[in-house]
């Protein structure tokens, strides 16, 4: 059975404008030791996505729609008690900004064996031992010193290393990790690259990595998918999708990235910009950005065409990077 | 033939010096020192008319230093900056004023380097009023103009920063640089803040702009791939030292830097396959205390006590400077 199955899920944001609809039908699933690459730009609801799955959505905005099955069990189901015993256990997140998860008046040692001994009766000693391991496991050189220092004493790159080692703390079964590293410098990056791809390699964990950068998930995740204006326009397995992307905004993205030996020759842009949430157009949310639209496209909203198990997308002219080139 | 910007031992020291308390508890015996970090020590390159030179480094190696200090708004604590044979270091020189208006620079986050309370009409037209560039009577026109060349819509002239979104704030960002009219433009991270397709969107419009209006570029940034997208040249930055210079080919051919290689290592690529995302050992050093002798010898796999003892000279070979014991006698 897959770790994480989630189907249909919709989580809207009821403002004074009216209803946003951040996540609009997302589905995907995620096996043991599998990394999930989920990519799109600024609100395109890939972070409200994560949050919906451990529940952290804030009024006004709410889950309204579908199921979000962990084990089998849907998460919504559970009471508020049940679902606090599972994150930051069984479930983790790691955020964009390391000081978002750490209290930054307590040393790393408090919070660490807090967050042992909140799902664990062990002793003080037996959990620091385990944050010792952990912090040593990310790669934190002299970890028992270490261990007394406040957040602000540790540079970026370790501190996100920090907030990484809490999520893993009590061997997580799944991982949502939120722009862990899009603030940081490419060595030290690539650094926790490594140690993540480690990590869901050896223990099993399931990771589901949410980025807009396209390159990070090339070499990280076994599959991608990616989103626009609330929905995953284009899943499937990473080489697949990177090498003959279906869905025009896919090849869009990934003729935006500079730097493949196309040295000075213009980048493919793709024309204006992400529509309002508040007011996204009838149909296709991406046919005003659009080389390929027609009729249909501005009417009717392409269905999820699938190609395989996992695989597939939402659109009424696929095979997007050939017609462009032609 | 001289080139458009010349720097010469370039550098720029922060000092932290004592107050009164903390010099009367010094002279009490506190543990108290004098701190001085060097964000960017003794600096030297060239950039040609019209060519893009790429100034790369990771956060807190000084390049954005150096580009505030091409640009007039920091001081220089060493060394000289030439403008097309001028010297331009001290901008109380009138001489020095009038070159240093045709350089301009646009910034990462376009919300904090433009007035929310001003309309983009005053904001990119301001400058140029001042400087004789246009009338009043005549500067909507002028506006006009400019925001049509950055491919603003200049019927917004009259709208307020917040109602653009991103990617349009950055052009106006860029409008207002052009509208003095600089033959050299810095762009300190001016794309980092973007989305993906808003980014191609600004980096083709920094070619087209090269292109029409025969610009000089210094373009800052940590991204490797918008580097090696723009850039005819790349300057390499190591905790304030230029490690290496090389035409960009070259650079992304063959680094001769053991910096620059690691970096270029660690790039994520698209279209590699599944990765092995491989590691430089250990984190950047702290400035306030940098290590003794070449900056990087105690992360570089090559280092040898020469490293430690020793600042590496400069050598340049074909064009290509690369300053590394590696290139010039060994690390023994």
């Amino acid at each position: 059975m897959s770790v994480l199955d989630i189907r249909d899920l919709q989580t809207h944001f009821f403002t004074d404008d009216g209803v946003v609809k951040a996540v609009d039908g997302v589905s995907f699933s995620l096996d043991a030791g599998e990394v999930l690459g989920l990519v799109g730009e600024s609100g395109s609801g890939k972070s409200v996505t994560g949050f919906s799955i451990l529940r952290l959505v804030d009024p006004p905005g709410r889950v309204v729609g579908g199921e979000i099955l962990f084990h089998g069990q849907d998460l919504a189901q559970l009471s508020n008690r049940e679902m606090r015993s599972l994150r930051g256990n069984r479930i983790a997140m790691i955020f964009q900004d390391p000081m978002m998860t750490l209290n930054p008046v307590l040393r790393i040692e408090t919070q660490m064996v807090e967050a042992v001994r909140a799902h664990e009766r062990i002793s003080h000693a037996a959990a620091r031992d385990r944050a010792i391991t952990t912090l040593a496991k990310v790669g934190i050189p002299s970890a028992a010193e270490r261990l007394a220092a406040y957040p602000h004493q540790f540079s970026g790159g370790m501190r996100q290393r920090v907030a990484i080692a809490i999520a893993l703390l009590n061997g997580p079964e799944l991982i949502v990790a939120d722009e862990p590293t899009t603030a940081l410098d490419v060595t030290i990056q690539s650094q926790i690259l490594a140690e993540v791809q480690e990590l869901a390699r050896e223990t099993g964990t399931a990771l589901i990595w949410i980025t807009h950068d396209l390159a990070v998930v090339a070499g990280l995740a076994d599959k991608i998918s990616v989103m626009y204006a609330g929905r995953i326009v284009e899943s499937g397995p990473t080489d697949q999708v990177l090498a003959a992307p279906q869905h025009p905004y896919t090849a869009g993205l990934l003729g935006s990235i500079p730097g493949h030996g196309r040295r000075g020759e213009r980048l493919t842009q793709i024309p204006g910009m992400a529509p309002s949430m508040s007011r996204l157009p009838v149909g296709c949310a991406f046919a005003p950005r659009c080389d390929l639209a027609s009729e249909i496209c501005r009417s009717t909203a392409p269905m999820v065409t699938e190609t395989g198990a996992g695989q597939g997308y939402r659109c009424h002219h696929p095979n997007a990077a050939q017609k462009v080139a032609t | 033939m001289t080139p458009m910007l010349e720097l010469e031992g370039v550098s720029r020291r922060f000092e932290k010096t004592f107050d009164a308390v903390e010099k009367l508890a010094f002279r009490l015996g506190a543990d108290l020192r004098e701190t001085c970090v060097n964000a960017v020590d003794t600096a030297s390159f060239a950039v040609g008319r019209g060519e893009v030179v790429g100034l790369v480094g990771e956060s807190g190696c000084g390049k954005s230093t150096l580009g505030r200090m091409v640009a007039g708004l920091l001081p220089v604590s060493d060394g000289t900056i030439r403008f097309e044979g001028v010297d331009v270091t001290d901008a109380r020189n009138p001489q020095a004023r009038e070159k240093r208006l045709r350089i301009q620079m646009i910034f990462q986050d376009p919300m904090s380097s433009l007035n929310p309370r001003m309309k983009v009409q005053n904001i990119i037209g301001e400058a140029a009023i001042y400087h004789g560039l246009t009338s009043r009577a005549d500067m909507p026109a002028y506006v006009a103009g400019m925001m049509a060349k950055v491919g603003l819509d200049p019927s917004y002239a009259q709208r307020y920063p917040h109602q653009f979104s991103g990617g349009q704030r950055q052009r106006i960002g860029i409008a207002r640089a052009l509208a003095v009219q600089p033959d050299f433009l810095i762009c300190d991270e001016s794309i980092a803040a973007l989305d993906v397709s808003i980014q191609a969107q600004v980096i083709n419009l920094f070619q087209d702009l090269r292109r029409d209006l025969d610009l000089t570029y210094l373009f800052i940034s940590h991204d490797l791939g918008v580097i090696e997208h723009i850039a005819d040249r790349v300057v390499v930055m190591y905790l304030g030292r230029i490690v290496e210079i090389a035409p960009t080919d070259a650079l992304f051919r063959g680094p001769r830097h053991p910096y620059t290689q690691a970096l270029l290592d660690q790039v994520p690529r698209l279209g590699a396959g599944r990765q092995a995302f491989r590691t430089v050992k250990g984190e950047i050093p702290s400035p306030l205390n940098p290590p003794p002798g070449c900056h990087f010898n105690p992360r570089c796999p090559m280092a040898g006590p020469r490293c430690r003892a020793e600042v590496p000279r400069t050598i340049t070979v074909d064009g290509h400077s690369t300053a590394c014991h590696l290139h010039d006698g060994g690390t023994a």
